[in-house]
């Protein structure tokens, strides 16, 4: 398999390895979903797999002190934290385009996630039972936040257990939306994707009126 | 994930490429604000605003600009800001999320759900 350009993964968007691949002129609508997960548990490969161009990695450099001191130039400022995140992007019609941010597994990023991620719709909670421990701070922070999330078990085994089981070990509210998955997979990456926009588009339309549409679990 | 590739770059380069300056202006980009050039370069202009130029005669986000710069996006906003304020590019907002971390109208999420579909 030395071909450059998989079947699956194909973009029409992309000119070349090199190409900075253009939206289309309309393109006028940035929209974010992000996937969290713990370390290695499959973010990079699910960005990849549906993204319609070659997953790019970029950082951001952000203050720990509090905005708006004048002199906190951003080289020099001691408190400053790199954090390097990837991600992909789909043309869902003339004008919107989504970008999909691969998190950074380390929970010493989390402190930043309501500035880094500001504005995103929701976020894909990504799992790997075998290591169920390590999804409960990105719960805890999408909770806290209230971000409305799924829970994507990315299957790298055969699973042992039902997703109700997993529910259940996670203490997730029933209306926490639960899928399998195999983030290698194009189609079923993008099963994830589309649970995570019905999931939003519902929330949406039951929050009509109220004051809140962000929460993913419910309140009491 | 934390230390990345642009490390290697040190702190000059970014300090000689913002002129050392601060981060007021960069909220008035979002990531994935879409960029769009509305002149082409000049002679003399500084090189990170020629490449953003040409990188954006057709619309690119602020973060894929970021990352084809090989720049952190927090830099990218400040050359940004430069160009915006001379005209030199339009800058395409989100529009989608609402204040206050809301959700976007349902009719909006209705679009992504039935796009992610078809594809
Ligand atoms: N068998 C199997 N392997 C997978 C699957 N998803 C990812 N992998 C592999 O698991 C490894 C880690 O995947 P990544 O996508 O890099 O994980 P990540 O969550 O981005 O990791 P960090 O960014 O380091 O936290 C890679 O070697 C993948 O090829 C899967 O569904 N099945
Ligand atoms: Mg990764």
């Amino acid at each position: 398999m030395h071909s450059r350009i998989s079947d699956s993964t194909v973009s029409p968007a992309l000119p070349g390895s090199a190409g900075h691949a253009p939206l289309r002129e309309s393109a006028s609508n940035g929209l974010k979903i992000v996937i969290v997960g713990g370390f290695g548990v499959g973010k990079t490969t699910m960005v990849k797999s549906v993204s319609e161009i070659r997953p790019l990695s970029t950082e951001e450099t952000m203050t720990q002190a509090g905005v708006g001191i004048d002199d906190a130039s951003l080289v020099r400022d001691k408190t400053t934290t790199t954090v390097a995140f990837d991600f992909g992007r789909i043309s869902l019609d003339e004008q919107m385009v989504l970008y999909l941010f691969g998190a950074p597994g380390q929970e010493r990023f989390w402190f930043l996630w309501d500035r880094l991620f500001a504005g995103t719709l929701g976020a894909v909670v990504l799992v790997d039972t075998n290591r169920l421990a390590d999804s409960w701070y990105a719960l805890d922070r999408l909770e806290h936040h209230g971000t409305p999330f799924i829970v994507a078990r990315n299957n790298f085994t055969e699973p042992r257990h039902s997703l109700e089981d997993v529910r259940e070990a996670l203490d997730l509210s029933p209306d926490v939306p639960m899928i399998d998955c195999d983030a290698r997979k194009r189609d079923s990456s993008k099963a994830v994707l589309v649970a995570l926009a019905r999931h939003l588009y519902s929330l949406s339309t039951d929050a009509a009126g109220k004051s809140t549409a962000a929460a993913g679990k419910s309140a009491g | 994930m934390i230390r990345g590739p642009l490390d290697k770059e040190g702190p000059d380069r970014l300090y000689t490429v913002t002129g050392g300056r601060s981060r007021a202006d960069e909220s008035r980009f979002d990531m994935v604000t879409l960029i769009v050039s509305e002149s082409d370069p000049t002679p003399g202009m500084q090189s990170e605003h020629v490449k953003i130029l040409r990188m954006c005669r057709r619309p690119l986000s602020v973060v894929e600009i970021s990352s084809y710069l090989e720049l952190p996006v927090s830099v990218v906003k400040i050359l940004l800001c430069d160009l915006l304020d001379t005209g030199r590019i339009t800058a395409r907002h989100p529009h989608a999320a609402r204040p206050g971390g809301r959700l976007p109208e349902p009719e909006t999420l209705k679009k992504v759900l039935v796009a992610l579909q078809n594809l």
